[in-house]
């Protein structure tokens, strides 16, 4: 288009399609569309399955040592490994998403409702799978306002204009 | 040529890049921002971040535990 310019043409794009919504597993995405916005990429999060709660106007993401055997939790003076019985005892999770949280603010690392607010400050669009969203009986009221609602063609029409798409 | 101050000490990634980005929007072209920092990873991400957006990496630096930026926008 004519009326393009220099900097419409060299913009970079990326788009994540967003399918956890554990305490760790929010992160990644949320981390990497605020600095791609901020490195001026133009953004979309494609939420999807688990990613979804990751949506919620109440968000509270939970975590689990259950599965997880690469989790050595700093303790001690040591790293702790979480074996996954430890799971079953009830509280655990609970107790490891809170140290987890308190470790996060102790190191200087964002809040996940700082990122995610961030990213809607920074224009990342952010598009809820329709499909989950009837599938899990969620109401888009549930879900914070900034939101689009979209199904897998529509993540198409943007990966397939994205420079970088990533699934996580 | 206006010269701003961006304290990130004690923060992790990726908020220094973002803090750093929300100044540089408010800032005239040729305005410097000098930030610091105390993340080790700040020294690679920020010369990415100006690779990336153009601005201009005047300086790149350490004093100690803190590693000092300065980036003038474009």
């Amino acid at each position: 288009m004519a009326e393009e310019t220099v900097a419409d043409i060299k913009k970079k794009s990326l788009s994540i399609i967003v399918t956890k919504g554990s305490l760790d597993w929010a992160y990644p995405p949320f981390i990497l569309a605020t600095t791609a916005a901020a490195l001026d990429y133009d953004v979309t999060l494609f939420f999807t399955f688990y990613g979804l709660a990751l949506l919620k106007k109440d968000l509270n993401p939970k975590f689990t040592v259950l599965g997880n055997a690469a989790m050595e939790m700093p303790m001690f003076g040591t790293h702790i490994a979480m074996p996954n019985f430890m799971a079953m005892i009830p509280g655990v999770d609970a107790i490891a998403g809170a140290m987890m949280k308190k470790m996060i603010k102790d190191k200087g690392v964002a809040s996940l409702s700082d990122l995610r607010e961030a990213a809607v400050l920074s224009d990342v669009r952010m598009i809820a799978c329709q499909m989950t969203l009837d599938l899990f009986e969620y109401k888009k009221e549930d879900l914070i306002d900034e939101i689009e609602l979209g199904g897998a063609a529509t993540y198409f029409d943007i990966a397939a204009n994205s420079n970088i798409n990533l699934f996580i | 040529m206006a010269e701003q101050m961006l304290d990130a000490k004690g923060l992790n990634c990726p908020l220094p890049i973002l803090k750093a980005k929300k100044m540089l929007s408010g800032m005239q072209p040729g305005d410097v921002l000098v930030i610091e920092a105390t993340d080790p990873g700040s020294v690679a991400d920020f010369a990415a971040f100006c690779s990336q957006t153009g601005n201009e990496l005047l300086e790149s630096g350490q004093d100690g535990d803190v590693f000092k930026f300065k980036i003038k926008k474009v």
